[in-house]
């Protein structure tokens, strides 16, 4: 599989703390901005009852769904404390205010 | 015939005896109250609470308006007695002249201000009352302000202790080798100045005053050896002595204080005093205790029951939040004593025990002092403690065999322990009151009075509601708001407020969080205290916000929306309704319902269709419901007397003035309203966390009813007379829950925990009602915004759109 980095838009359209949306063929993606400025991409939806995970809480490098308060690293996509299970991770970064997302899996669809 | 009382001076000790002679005698005096203070009794001992922000004036009040006019007292306060004619029985103030049967004087005791140069400068004070704490506390407003507090005693240490936690820098200096040497022998008195340097606070012993600095006001302090210390504000808190002067003038008998035999008699038998400017038996007397034994005996002679002052030891404990020390008898080397010291250096505990051939003498604590009550009961029956003196440094838990249980320390004491100092309130009082009922900390402090002073035996209390109930008492366990910190929402909300934190940084900062951005429990409450504290200067935070009040609607289980447009009071109109079909309509909702509070549902919102929806909601007029807020809900009402045959007021008006006052403040919970305009309560009132009853003569405003995990009644909070002022109560009430609630707790919940009467004394008192509705409407100004209308904007609505969309990329 090659890589296949999409500049996908500006750091400063997700706010700090907060997330965006990626729509794929398979789902959506959520793209997480940590108080530092670090970018996270991962699937947005929780193993649990499929809560939205873009619209948690988002604390250090980790989220809490809306719906039940399962938490997730953004950096493993592990379940946090008693809760298990995972989230798909995607590579991400930003360069020069710009947001790059490896989006060979994404555009493949699941099979890939 | 009323006999004619005129007592001078309205501080505690008058306080007490005026209670416990109008409650034996009601009608029986004709009472004139003289007070050079401008204001009536409040409970001194907590100035230091109110100095570093945890408390307020108001919750120190012990006897307001209404109750000297219940009791039909003439206040004159704000009048300095300047006479007193024996001959004529009569007493003259500014404002006149008023004869007596009897007099009692409370003068209590004046600050002792060392006379060094400079002492008279601006910016110099003392201790002793609420215009003293006012002036401390508006010079620590100044950021980076320093203090210097002269005197290292109970008064000066609180004082210091108050002015650093309101951010100034202190320093005190103190005459003595170490702190509080009355009190504490030389290594308690240094493991407490240790823990207060360890808070900030600089300690200077053997330091003497030698002159106060500056020209216009005060700039710095010089002391005897050189050191100078620079200073905005000089607290000085030496000591006190026996105000006397009106005594001296009218020739009573005074040595250092006034001469009052055991019935409180002065020379002049129609005189009685107590309080602090007494002098009995060659003794002064400067805490609570001994003064509130001094009422009741006042109060017996007036009434002319045989009663006799016998002063008893006392313990002293200091109120600064976190120290723990404890310190009772006398603890002076001398011959023939024998000590028991115990230290554990690593919990900076120490304990020590003055022994005189088979009796316990004296008593000091650091660190530890759960033991204290007993052991100072020990002193004060001067028991034999020969059998256990092997054992004795460990407490009560090890008299008798090996106990492990905490609780068996509280068991074991004897009925006549005590366990308020203040109140002297001893254990059978308290077990005796449970015993008829009393079933928490309110109920006990409420039928007795123990814990209700200063506060620090509610841990003795809790225990023995403990003991004495079993299973049926669930002690109150500090719960941290969550793993970021180990401090309770009540800590975090004090100590916003005392230490002035302004944004969500600060206190994670200065509170010692644990995480670097804390987590979805602590950011939302956060956010909240910080918005309702602060609403000028903090900038609300949409991250730290649940996805509901970020998004301005309810999530549903599908990630989808439900969208609740205001409908004020529940009315609306065809205009509105066609509009929410057509909106129905365009975004292909899948469901409508009418919710249990009057208003249209629009259920399956798809999210980016949010802004849009919005925008053809506001073209009609509507605004957003908060339906989803931790704030003002809906106020739900009966159509009243437009078109009821029972109706006695137009409820459907009220609640709709009540929901325009209200709507977009944010609460720590949610808040529903309601009116109805009869008895009949077609609109459920009685289960709302405000709910008014329309009756002829007025409106019933109830609070703190729920319908939800719990059922529960609303409690009577007032009935007023017109709809204005049933707005007012309303608001106030909304307010008092903003400012002191823990987050998400519904003001049910929150009423359980202070009181009806407390949340009552508040409302009803008309000045702390208008601060109360001055701040809430100040926070309406920033906060009163139609988020549909700040949001319906192309930009907002890019932003709640797909940042990308990739389902159209060929595949490789």
């Amino acid at each position: 599989m090659t890589d296949a980095w999409l500049d996908i838009g500006a750091l400063d359209d997700i706010p700090r703390r907060g997330a965006r949306v990626v729509k794929t063929r398979h789902g959506c993606v959520a793209l997480f901005r940590t108080a530092e400025d670090r970018v996270f991409a991962i699937d947005d939806r929780c193993p649990h009852k499929g809560g939205p995970l873009s619209e948690g809480i988002v604390h250090g490098n980790a989220v809490t769904c809306p719906l039940h308060n399962w938490v997730f690293s953004l950096e493993t996509g592990m379940a946090q404390g008693a809760d298990s299970g995972a989230v798909a991770t995607y590579p991400a970064e930003v360069q020069q205010g710009r947001i790059l997302l490896d989006c060979a899996r994404l555009i493949a669809g699941r099979a890939a | 015939m009323k006999r004619r009382l005129v007592v001078i001076g309205a501080g505690m000790a008058s306080g007490r005896a005026l209670e416990h002679l109008l409650s034996a005698d009601p009608g029986g005096w004709d009472v004139t109250l003289f007070n050079a203070e401008p204001r009536g009794n409040y409970n001194r001992i907590m100035l230091s609470p109110v100095l570093s922000g945890e408390k307020t004036y108001a919750e120190i009040v012990t006897h307001d308006d209404a109750w000297y006019a219940a009791q039909g007292i003439t206040c004159r306060f704000g009048e300095a007695v300047t006479a007193i004619d024996r001959a004529a029985k009569t007493v003259t103030g500014a404002r006149g002249t008023v004869a007596y049967d009897k007099l009692l004087i409370a003068t209590g005791s004046a600050p002792f201000i060392i006379p060094v140069p400079g002492h008279k400068l601006p910016g110099v004070v003392s201790y002793r009352d609420l215009d003293d704490t006012n002036a401390m506390i508006e010079a620590s407003a100044r950021p980076g302000g320093k203090a210097v507090v002269i005197g290292g005693g109970l008064l000066g240490l609180e004082a210091a202790a108050g002015l650093a936690s309101r951010g100034m820098e202190v320093t005190v200096i103190h005459l003595m080798g170490h702190l509080m040497e009355r009190q504490l022998d030389p290594a308690a008195g240094y493991l407490l100045q240790k823990d207060l340097e360890k808070r900030g606070l600089r300690i200077h012993c053997k330091g003497a005053t030698k002159a106060i600095l500056g020209t216009d006001r005060v700039e710095a302090v010089l002391l005897e050896d050189g050191t100078v210390y620079a200073a905005d504000l000089v607290c000085m808190a030496v000591g006190i002595r026996p105000e006397t002067r009106l005594a001296n003038d009218a020739a009573l008998e005074v040595g250092r204080g006034i001469t009052v035999n055991d019935q409180l008699c002065t020379s002049d038998p129609d005189i009685l005093a107590l309080g602090e400017c007494v002098e009995h038996d060659s003794q002064l007397f400067g805490l609570v205790a001994p003064l509130y034994d001094q009422a009741k005996v006042v109060a017996a002679t007036l009434a002319g029951a045989e009663a006799a002052f016998r002063p008893v030891q006392t313990a002293t404990k200091l109120k600064v939040t976190g120290v723990d020390l404890f310190s009772a008898g006398d603890f002076a080397e001398a011959e023939g004593r024998e000590d028991i010291v115990f230290r554990d250096p690593a919990r900076g505990i120490y304990k020590r025990l003055v022994i005189e051939g088979a009796r316990l003498i004296g008593a000091v604590m650091y660190g530890d002092t759960a033991d204290g009550a007993w052991f100072f009961g020990l002193i004060k029956d001067g028991a034999d403690i020969t059998a256990m003196r092997d054992t004795l440094i460990f407490g009560p838990a090890y008299q008798g065999g090996a106990q492990t249980d905490p609780l068996a320390a509280v068991a074991a004491l004897p009925p006549e322990a005590e366990i308020c100092g203040c109140n002297g309130v001893c254990k059978g009082t308290i077990t005796a009151a449970i015993g008829a009922g009393a079933s928490s900390l309110a109920d006990i402090r409420a039928t007795t009075k123990a814990s209700a002073s200063c506060g620090t035996c509610t841990g003795l209390v809790e225990q023995l509601l403990a003991v004495t109930l079993g299973d049926d008492f669930k002690l109150p366990a500090a719960q941290p708001v969550c793993a970021c910190t180990d401090l309770t929402h009540e800590d975090v909300r004090r100590l916003i407020k005392s230490q002035g934190l302004k944004s969500m940084p600060a206190v994670m900062q200065e509170l010692g969080w644990k995480t670097s951005c804390g987590c979805h429990v602590c950011r939302p409450a956060l956010n909240f205290y910080l918005l309702a504290d602060w609403p000028l200067d903090y900038t609300d935070d949409a991250q730290s916000r649940f996805v509901n009040e970020r998004n301005h609607a309810n999530i549903q289980k599908d990630g989808t929306y439900s969208v609740v447009p205001r409908m004020w009071g529940g009315m609306t109109n065809p205009r509105e309704l066609r509009a929410i079909a057509d909106a129905a309509d365009k975004y292909a909702i899948p469901a409508v319902k009418v919710t249990g509070g009057q208003r249209i549902d629009l259920l399956g919102v798809k999210k980016e269709h949010l802004p849009h929806i919005w925008a053809d909601l506001n073209a009609a007029g509507l605004v957003s419901g908060h339906a989803y807020s931790k704030g003002l809900r809906t106020v739900k009402t009966c159509v009243g007397t437009d078109f009821c045959r029972f109706g006695t007021q137009d409820s459907t008006g009220l609640g709709i003035k009540l929901e325009q006052r209200l709507w977009g403040a944010w609460t720590p919970h949610k808040v529903k309203l309601a009116v109805s305009g009869c008895p009949r309560n077609c609109a459920e009132s009685t289960c709302k966390d405000v709910g008014i009853i329309c009756v002829d003569s007025g409106y019933e405003v109830g609070v703190g009813g729920a319908a939800g995990m719990d059922l529960k009644h609303t409690e009577p909070l007032a009935k007023v007379p017109t709809e204005a002022e049933a707005i007012e109560l309303t608001v106030a009430f909304v307010q008092l829950y903003r400012e002191h609630a823990k987050y998400l707790d519904r003001p049910y919940k929150w009423l359980a925990k202070v009181g009806l009467t407390w949340v009552q004394q508040q409302v009803l008192d008309p000045e702390i009602r208008a601060g109360l509705i001055e701040r809430f409407d100040l926070s309406q100004t920033v906060y009163q915004r139609d988020p549909w209308a700040d949001r319906a904007t192309p930009a907002a609505q890019a932003a709640f759109a797909p940042l990308a969309d990739l389902t159209r990329e060929a595949a490789e």
